[in-house]
């Protein structure tokens, strides 16, 4: 690869110096005419060939640095104090054609979403190609080039994807061209702003592992920018804790997330589920209180109004950066004190267990549903059988595509499965159409959807909100619908002076408790929650997630959960049901699924997954995802299946789901006992 | 209690955080004011009302140059349309024998017509019935246009096809042209005329307002609202229409100064506001003929009168426009 490097691109700067050094840096924004000071005093240092990592919640001034390094700050933003060397470079000092030269040369930068970083009417290979040209090589020469380098990403055949539009192209593959394209100068930094979060987790873990490889062959410096510390964890050799424009703590990367030494750090890792929390055992914590508003500049420390270990002297001093071991800073004047930060919830509560012994209150058997509207019909589930008990917690994972969401809108009435589905509701026929339902049905069967931003009309203010179910599922009116709003409203946490406000005066967490208490107003047996914390962030996600198990133990409803994050159905789920192109491949009780012996697709699924409890071995899963409009033939995984028989059986039969241990059904050829063995398996 | 206080610092609505997530300053600067106001550990609320809002909004507005001179230049017609009898200093329609074709003088300053008519009073009260006629259609044609866009943007299918179908054949002519021939056909008369503008525009409005709905319909708060049973006039007026006022709004302003024209053009025409009612159309028709003997006045004023109103018309739209679709 060192062919890159070739005489008319030059080879790049190299300076001995850091590739980083930020110093000092304050950013303010202008707004309306009032300055906000959005990040202060921020200073962190990126060695050559290191990576550091960025994390912190939104917010908190993570892509506002990014920017300020290579001097892309919105029109009314700039660094007001500090300053900021890339490569032995001031970029404050640098005139327009230094600057331009330090953005095609010295630093590269790649996004969250791909698909917005390349234009949708150009095909790829032009887009890759011009990078090449703007370096000052020919055309030909540049084309030449612009396949090389999709083949140092990793891309097989180059040729195809160069042929492409950007939307013929799957995520993971897009953010490989974009990678391709950053690297393509030898850049001394790449900044790598949310480069995974847009993508499904089996993607996102070959994304950072081939950005682990290019770094190790290109040399080069990375800004890892990230909400999802694990993933940081895995990446990053160093890492820096941002809250609320500050960077209240630095250091090794091992070292913060094993023991944090800033109350931010402490609380914000405790928000995130582990390996052995339950819902109702080893809780979530969470973080009490507000982020301060952005340009909010107090006197003391500014995490005193969240933190428990606050003292007076936190309100008035603010704290320096403390240093606690040699290459470890704390923003705290109690950082020795920081890892015994009380919980703000307790550790345990009492939930009541699923009654599984009942009869379901929620059957589906042979539920099929296939969209017809397009060139070829598209098989988006095929024969699912599925009961839910009462007050249990049904965890449904799979990748983008898998149908988790199609199964939630076909048991809801809003898309009508195949003929010959059947559904069930506490023994009674569900129509296919929720119009055709009863009212009792309806209103016992409701949803809280992924983005509150969609599933609030942003034009009703709270009350009528929350108001409207009332009156039409639960049919109350007047005092007792005052009163019923009253309890909804204190379920979920929130003051009756904010039921005048609209969704977009609050934060998402709080318009997600709107959904929430929405949901419940019907007093539903069955709620579908379709992903509802992906959007929030981690304290804010640890705070619904208590509340959804919370309020499922104290009115005893049932909860069909579609996450894509693996901890999270662990932490919440009694059960888990894994889908892979519309068939179910796995179910059973949570732990077992995930203890195994597991079925390979939910064993690569789980090694996916960056965890902070130390890596295990990835199971890597070969091509993408096949087009449910033509689903391969057998056992529909056996294309990306590591443990593939060589038989042949897995290509020509499907397998049943086969009860393989009681309660727990797996759709395989391989006996248990011997994935049991394949997988490892310490029973935990 | 447990999560008590917890939760929920985050001003980013968005699940799919945009590559400028987390930064306050947006590339829009307006966006930016809509960040969580913290009062000592409040509840992650901003403290300000929906009134806010609206104050807010028209605050930008009279910040804004245009929009000032647009409304400043409406005024001065409005005020004309109401007490122009009072304000022309001769009768406008009562022609003089002995001073016609008079260019203008201190005695009349925009000159006399043909008739000997006071130009200057003519332009002054010509503004009354245009502006009666062009508002009343233009809201006919929203309300109509805005009703027509909810049903086939909600229930497409056959019943969008069906609408659609029709909207594309009247619109095949130019609107004035449509216009006219039902005028021909119904007899000129104010009523017809603001009915018949207020039809066509009805169905131009109706394909923004359809456009509009298809992006609310796909939204999930749809979905909310049909597991709880409500009805489709429920859903369309209740749940979908506040989400598109906005563009409505901007069609009206827009639409506004079109029926402005489209008043002028068919008075010009004949099929307009009625003589001897004083009306700037028909006085450019009844003047043209006389522009080649230099009598250029009797066009230029009332031609100006035209154009002033819909250039103002157009700046308030520019400016609606510019904060309302944020």
């Amino acid at each position: 690869m060192t062919a890159h490097t070739s005489a008319q691109s030059g080879p790049r700067q190299r300076t001995d110096g850091p590739a980083v050094d930020v110093a000092h840096v304050d950013v303010t924004y202008t707004v309306r005419g009032a300055d906000r000071l959005t990040v202060r005093d921020v200073s962190f240092q990126i060695g050559p060939q290191e990576s550091f990592g960025l994390v912190g919640e939104s917010g908190c001034g993570k892509s506002t640095m990014a920017l300020a390094i290579v001097r892309y700050l919105a029109r009314n933003g700039r660094v007001s104090k500090g300053s900021i060397t890339v490569a032995g470079q001031d970029v404050q000092a640098l005139g327009t054609n230094a600057l331009r030269e330090l953005r095609a040369r010295t630093v590269s930068m790649v996004y969250q979403e791909p698909g917005r970083a390349l234009n949708p009417s150009i095909r790829v290979g032009r887009q890759v190609a011009e990078v090449f040209e703007i370096a000052g090589l020919g055309k030909s020469e540049a084309a030449d080039r612009a396949g090389e380098s999709l083949r140092t990403v990793q891309i097989n055949d180059p040729g195809r994807v160069l042929q492409a539009y950007p939307h013929q192209l799957s995520g993971g593959m897009l953010q490989r061209v974009v990678i391709a394209m950053a690297l393509a100068r030898q850049p001394a930094l790449l900044i790598l702003d949310e480069p995974t979060t847009a993508l499904d987790a089996t993607v996102e873990a070959e994304i950072l592992e081939l950005v682990s490889a290019l770094r190790q062959e290109f040399h080069t410096a990375v800004l890892f920018i990230s909400h999802n510390l694990a993933v940081i964890a895995k990446m990053c050799d160093r890492v820096g804790v941002m809250y609320a424009g500050e960077l209240v703590e630095q250091g090794p990367a091992l070292q913060i997330f094993e023991e944090p030494r800033h109350p931010y750090t402490v609380g914000l890792l405790r928000c995130i589920p582990r390996r052995g929390q339950r819902k109702d055992h080893g809780r979530l914590d969470t973080i009490p209180g507000f982020l301060p508003a952005p340009g909010a500049v107090p006197a003391g420390c500014i995490f005193t109004q969240r933190c428990a270990i606050a003292q007076e002297r936190c309100e008035r001093e603010a704290p320096p950066m403390y240093p606690v071991t040699a290459d470890r800073i704390s923003r705290c004047h109690y950082h020795e004190r920081a890892p015994e930060l009380p919980r703000a919830t307790p550790e345990d509560v009492r939930l009541p267990a699923p009654d599984e012994a009942s009869a379901p209150v929620i059957s589906l058997r042979g539920v099929s549903k296939t969209f017809t509207g397009g060139k070829e019909p598209v098989h988006a589930l095929t024969g699912i059988d599925l009961d839910l008990h009462v007050g249990e917690t049904l965890g449904l994972v799979g990748e983008s595509g898998s149908g988790k969401t199609t199964l939630a809108r076909v048991l809801l009435g809003l898309s009508a499965p195949d003929q010959g589905s059947a559904l069930e509701m506490s023994g009674s026929k569900l129509a296919p159409m929720a119009p055709k339902r009863s009212r009792d049905q309806l209103r016992a069967l409701q949803i809280i959807f992924q983005n509150p931003d969609s599933a609030l009309n942003r034009r009703h203010s709270v009350r009528a909100i929350i108001s409207r179910p009332l009156t039409k599922l639960a049919g109350l009116a007047g005092k007792q619908r005052e009163a019923s709003l009253d309890e909804l409203i204190a379920s979920v946490r929130m003051q009756p002076r904010q039921l005048g406000l609209r969704p977009s005066q609050l934060s998402g967490g709080l318009k997600q408790r709107v959904a929430i208490a929405r949901a419940f107003a019907g007093n539903p047996w069955v709620l579908v929650c379709d992903e509802p914390t992906s959007a929030l962030d981690v304290s804010v996600q640890a705070a619904i997630l208590n509340l959804l198990a919370e309020l499922q133990g104290s009115k005893r409803v049932t909860y069909l959960f579609i996450s894509h994050d693996l901890g999270v159905v662990r932490y919440l789920s009694d059960r888990i049901a894994v889908l892979y192109l519309g068939r179910l491949q796995e179910y059973g009780p949570a732990e077992v699924v995930f203890t195994g012996p597991h079925h390979p697709y939910t064993e690569a699924l789980l090694s996916a997954v960056p965890s902070l409890d130390g890596t295990r071995e990835r199971i890597e899963l070969t091509g993408e995802i096949p087009s449910p409009a033509h689903p391969p033939s057998g056992c529909v995984f056996h294309t990306r299946c590591p443990r593939r028989l060589a038989s042949g059986i897995c290509e020509s039969t499907e397998p049943p789901l086969a009860e393989v241990e009681p309660g727990h059904f797996m759709r395989c050829h391989i006996p248990p006992g011997e994935l049991r063995q394949l997988q490892n398996v310490e029973s935990q | 209690m447990s999560d008590q206080e917890s939760v929920d610092a985050v001003p980013t609505p968005s699940a799919i955080k945009t590559p400028l997530e987390g930064s306050p300053a947006l590339r829009d600067p307006a966006a930016v004011g809509f960040v969580p106001q913290l009062a000592g550990g409040a509840a992650g609320a901003i403290d300000s009302s929906a009134a806010d809002i609206r104050r807010e909004t028209l605050r930008l507005l009279v910040r804004s140059p245009a929009f000032l001179i647009g409304v400043g230049i409406l005024l001065w017609w409005m005020v004309c349309a109401i007490f122009g009898k009072v304000i022309a200093p001769y009768n406008p329609v009562a022609g003089s024998l002995t001073a016609f074709n008079e260019p203008p003088s201190a005695a009349h300053w925009f000159g006399t017509d043909s008739l000997g008519r006071d130009v200057l009073s003519r332009v002054i009260v010509g503004a009354r019935d245009i502006l009666i006629v062009a508002p009343l259609a233009t809201l006919l044609g929203t309300a109509l246009g805005t009703t027509i866009g909810l049903v086939q943007g909600y229930f497409l299918g056959p019943v969008d096809s069906f609408i659609g179908r029709i909207v594309d054949a009247v619109l095949a002519l130019p609107i004035v042209v449509v216009a006219f021939l039902f005028v021909v056909a119904l007899g000129p008369s104010t009523p017809v005329l603001i009915v018949v503008i207020g039809l066509v525009f009805g169905l131009l409005i109706a394909r923004t307002v359809r456009t509009a709905v298809l992006q609310e319909r796909e939204l999930d708060y749809i979905a909310a609202a049909r597991l709880r049973d409500e009805s489709h006039a429920h859903i369309m007026f209740v749940e979908i229409l506040p989400n598109v006022f906005g563009p409505i709004l901007v069609e009206f302003t827009v639409r506004l100064g079109y029926a402005i024209f489209t008043v002028a053009v068919l008075s010009f025409l004949g099929f307009g506001i009625q003589p001897p009612t004083p009306d700037w159309g028909a006085d450019i028709s009844n003047s043209y003929q006389y522009l080649g003997a230099g009598y250029w006045w009797e066009v230029l004023f009332a031609a100006l009168a035209i154009a002033s109103l819909v250039v103002s018309i157009n700046l308030i739209a520019d400016s609606v426009e510019a904060v309302v679709i944020q």
